[in-house]
């Protein structure tokens, strides 16, 4: 992206102008349905953030998206369109479910740090695929992803309604995990030193998802191999003339993304459920993409991103709860409208501030 | 400056007045005054970068100046676009075709003007039209063949035919040797002189002081994006021209001491090469660079010359043959690399830099695996920044900004930074694919020094350029490429630009005598 825009116009009023022109419609589909907008929104930020439980219940939205928004912002510095996030986050819930199921016994830290591996591996293995047959194949990652998410949730059913299933009952989800493998949820962490938040699933993946941050940063600027994936992103051609085989970072980038955006599973399945259930995927993976979009692939960025959706979807059910005429359905389409403003007309007011803004690179005399 | 228009002569075919442009705090443009006489070609000089092409294409509409006037035939006239330059009976050649590939020459000129739902009538017109304007002005082109099947020399006369049939009495051609054999190049000036003969005005923008004396009538200098002198082609002399378009006095020619060659550096052995649509590229190519020399390859562009240096470096595969640098084959170009091969590439935008990188990450592309810019598989940044930083001065980059994208720089200071990039790295071979493309005059005088020093210094190095004058400033020894074959090889010394221009074109020696 040849941004010629200064950094507070290009990371700070166009993300804003894109995410108030999304409210501005939504304000007035709001309107048409005969509720103050004024009143919706007031709903929806007291939803969000309002109270104890509600902040818990954003946090725990808001670590999903920070994993498949690193996923995809990851893949996108080589260059690559991660569309796969939700079918790697799920896979990588099949691996971290396969250890709840059986070692989930083992003692406390052991079989933790075998789960974030076995999410990690499990959810590499579902984006390595894509990113060999780009590699080797020339198959398009953006088809093959897409594909390769059926092909996840397929066989995610498969095995809820039959091998994993819990015996004696009906309900496609695995048995409950034994307690020693859960993730600590924070309003026990906090019980226990006397303080009381209100009760959600919102647990130490936010943490894992914070260091996630972290080393993505340090991986993609301040890594050689970083520095290698990067270049294939810019510029394949560039890569091959300074000896950069674009082949081998594709893989390697799409297997990384794969491995954040399988990470996203600890949250849902070790942190909240204990259980593997179905389609826990519930859709970030696909926000991931806008996540990634209004971040600027910048980990600060994709947490403030992160952030926004995770309050959209937490004060958005809590609006849908409280104006009726508001369904959820209605939140959906204000968080599409975000996302379509905010990612993929993201270039809608950028010409225009261009004209504005725009420093021209002066050549230097020679 | 005014233009002094004596009393009695024609009013300007164009004139401008007071042109102005600018590009955010870039003034492209200064009060620039100009006056092209009917029936004369007149030559517009400068360096890259001068502000040649803004006026020009101010001219033909693509741009509309910030103030000033532009008068066809004595009127007043606002060119908003380049219909209305067409109109007006502007026509322009661009230095890149924009024709449509597999369409003939005649769908090709028709595009535009079809006239009517069905092309029949319209083409059928055309294609008288177009027969007398061949006839006229000496242009012989096949109307029915397809684009893609004719050399590059019938493909602008292709563009200028179809300026032609749209009417234009003023041409203005962009640069428009650049792709073209000196023989191709004399039938263009044929072609222009021609059409002067016919009362037409041709606009010859260049950078070749050569094409000036030439062909032209009258020449303008461009300096700086200002209009700096205008003169009679007759009354002047390459050296002023020269020196006003840099404001200050050139070495034309290259000072430098006979070669001596040491032992071979880079053999290569019945080199072949097909591309990936199959089509066989270079052809059974062998010759030895030493130690010492820098042997210069000479060619239109498109004749294997890209796929060679490509093949030499590791970026592509050998089909056959071998390329042995101190005995051993090359196998890819980080091995290259490890093996002291330096290259400086043709497409530099492409392929030397990352777009979007700043200076200093490029300073390292190719290098990046050298324990001196990395420790534990952290960059080094501080450290790489200081070599960026030396390097920089030492190669008069300007400016000296480590943190700056790299696509911020002018060409001249990109090339420069590719340049110690490559030299700093102190390869035994040095492969080098048009390096003064795009750039300045002052800065194509630097680059010419450090070569010639580092030949002097016993490195082996190998120069591919399809400008002339430069490998017969540079080299110690000329080859010269047609379509993937080696035609000739001959010593400096023993070197003209007939000679040359005959292998360019494929006529060998033996054919000739």
């Amino acid at each position: 992206m040849p941004t010629k825009l200064p950094p507070w116009v290009n990371y700070g009023l166009l993300p804003l102008m894109n995410l108030g022109m999304a409210f501005l419609v939504a304000g007035l589909i709001v309107v048409i349905l005969g509720e103050s907008p004024i009143e919706a929104v007031r709903l929806l930020v007291f939803g969000a953030f309002g109270y104890g439980e509600a902040v818990g219940y954003t946090l725990f939205y808001t670590t999903n998206f920070i994993f498949t928004g690193l996923a995809v912002a990851l893949a996108f510095q080589c260059g690559l369109f991660n569309i796969g996030g939700e079918g790697q986050a799920y896979i990588g819930g099949l691996g971290v479910g396969l250890v709840g199921i059986y070692i989930g016994h083992w003692p406390v830290p052991i079989g933790i740090m075998i789960g974030i591996m076995a999410a990690a591996l499990f959810g590499g293995l579902w984006g390595f695929i894509p990113g060999w047959l780009q590699a080797r194949r020339g198959s398009h990652t953006v088809i093959t992803t897409i594909m390769l998410n059926f092909i996840a949730a397929s066989i995610m059913t498969y095995l809820l309604v039959d091998p994993l299933r819990r015996e004696g009952q009906q309900i496609p989800e695995s048995v409950t995990f034994d307690e020693r493998i859960w993730l600590p949820q924070l309003h026990e962490v906090f019980a226990e030193l006397g303080l009381a938040i209100g009760r959600s699933p919102l647990n130490a993946s936010l943490f894992i998802a914070l260091v996630c941050c972290l080393l993505y940063w340090l991986f993609v600027w301040k890594t050689r191999a970083g520095y290698e994936l990067r270049v294939v992103g810019r510029s394949e051609a560039a890569a091959v003339y300074g000896g950069i085989s674009p082949a081998r970072q594709i893989m390697i980038a799409m297997t990384l993304s794969g491995a954040l955006a399988g990470l996203m599973s600890l949250n849902e399945v070790l942190g909240a459920q204990h259980r593997l259930t179905l389609g826990f995927t519930g859709g970030y993976g696909f926000v991931g993409i806008a996540v990634a979009l209004m971040g600027r692939g910048h980990p600060i960025g994709i947490i403030l991103a992160a952030l926004l959706f995770g309050a959209l979807y937490q004060g958005g059910s809590e609006l849908a709860f409280d104006m009726p005429t508001i369904n959820r359905d209605m939140v959906v389409v204000i968080q599409g409208l975000v996302i379509l403003f905010a990612g993929a007309l993201e270039h809608m007011f950028r010409p225009w501030l261009e004209a504005r803004f725009a420093r021209p690179a002066v050549p230097a005399p020679a | 400056m005014s233009v002094a228009v004596t009393a009695g002569q024609p009013a300007p075919a164009v004139a401008l007045e007071g042109v102005n442009k600018s590009f955010g705090p870039v003034h492209a443009n200064q009060d620039i005054a100009l006056a092209v006489q009917p029936g004369t070609i007149h030559g517009i000089i400068g360096e890259n970068g001068a502000g040649k092409s803004t006026l020009m294409n101010i001219l033909y509409g693509f741009y509309q100046a910030d103030s000033g006037r532009i008068l066809v035939d004595g009127k007043e006239l606002v060119i908003k676009s380049p219909e209305d330059a067409i109109a007006a009976g502007i026509g322009m050649v661009h230095q890149h075709f924009m024709l449509v590939e597999p369409f003939t020459v005649l769908e090709n000129i028709l595009l535009g003007a079809e006239g009517g739902w069905t092309l029949e009538a319209g083409a059928a017109r055309a294609r008288e039209e177009l027969l007398r304007l061949e006839r006229d002005y000496a242009l012989e082109v096949d109307i029915d063949a397809r684009i893609e099947d004719l050399p590059v020399g019938i493909q602008q006369r292709v563009e200028i035919l179809k300026a032609l049939f749209r009417g234009a009495r003023v041409l203005i051609l962009d640069e428009p040797t650049g792709v073209l054999t000196p023989q191709e190049a004399d039938h263009l000036f044929r072609i222009l002189k021609s059409l002067k003969e016919q009362g037409r005005t041709v606009i010859l923008i260049t950078h070749k002081l050569r094409e000036i004396m030439a062909v032209t009538d009258n020449v303008s200098v461009m300096r700086g994006g200002e209009m700096v002198a205008h003169r009679k082609t007759a009354e002047t002399t390459t050296e002023e021209l020269a020196e006003l378009m840099v404001g200050r006095k050139v070495l034309l020619r290259v000072e430098k001491r006979p070669a001596r060659p040491k032992a071979p550096v880079l053999d290569v052995e019945h080199l072949e090469v097909v591309d990936e649509l199959g089509v066989r590229r270079v052809k059974d190519v062998s010759f030895t660079v030493r130690a010492g020399e820098i042997v210069g390859i000479a060619g239109v562009a498109g004749n294997g010359q890209s796929q060679l240096l490509e093949a030499l470096s590791g970026i592509r595969r050998i089909t056959s043959g071998r390329v042995l640098l101190h005995g051993a084959p090359v196998l890819d170009a980080a091995d290259a690399r490890r093996k002291k091969l330096g290259h400086v590439p043709e497409d530099r935008l492409r392929m030397g830099l990352v777009r979007g990188f700043p200076a200093y990450e490029n300073a390292i592309l190719g290098y990046h695996l050298l324990p001196a810019y990395a420790e534990h598989g952290f960059l080094k940044k501080r450290g790489i920044i200081e070599h960026c930083l030396g390097w920089m001065k030492g190669y008069d980059v300007r400016p000296v900004a480590p943190l700056l994208q790299a696509t911020s720089f002018s060409g001249g200071n990109q090339q420069k930074l590719v340049l110690a990039r490559e030299m700093e790295h102190d390869p035994d071979l040095l492969l080098v694919g048009q390096p003064t493309r795009g750039v300045d005059i002052g800065a194509i005088e630097f680059i010419h020094k450090r070569l010639i020093a580092m030949r002097d210094a016993g490195k082996a190095i190998l120069l591919v350029s399809v400008e002339l004058d430069e490998i017969l400033s540079l080299a110690d020894r000329i080859i010269v490429m047609f379509d993937g074959t080696i035609t000739g090889e001959l010593e400096a010394s023993a070197a003209d630009a007939r000679r040359i221009g005959m292998l360019m074109a494929g006529i060998r020696e033996e054919m000739a005598a």
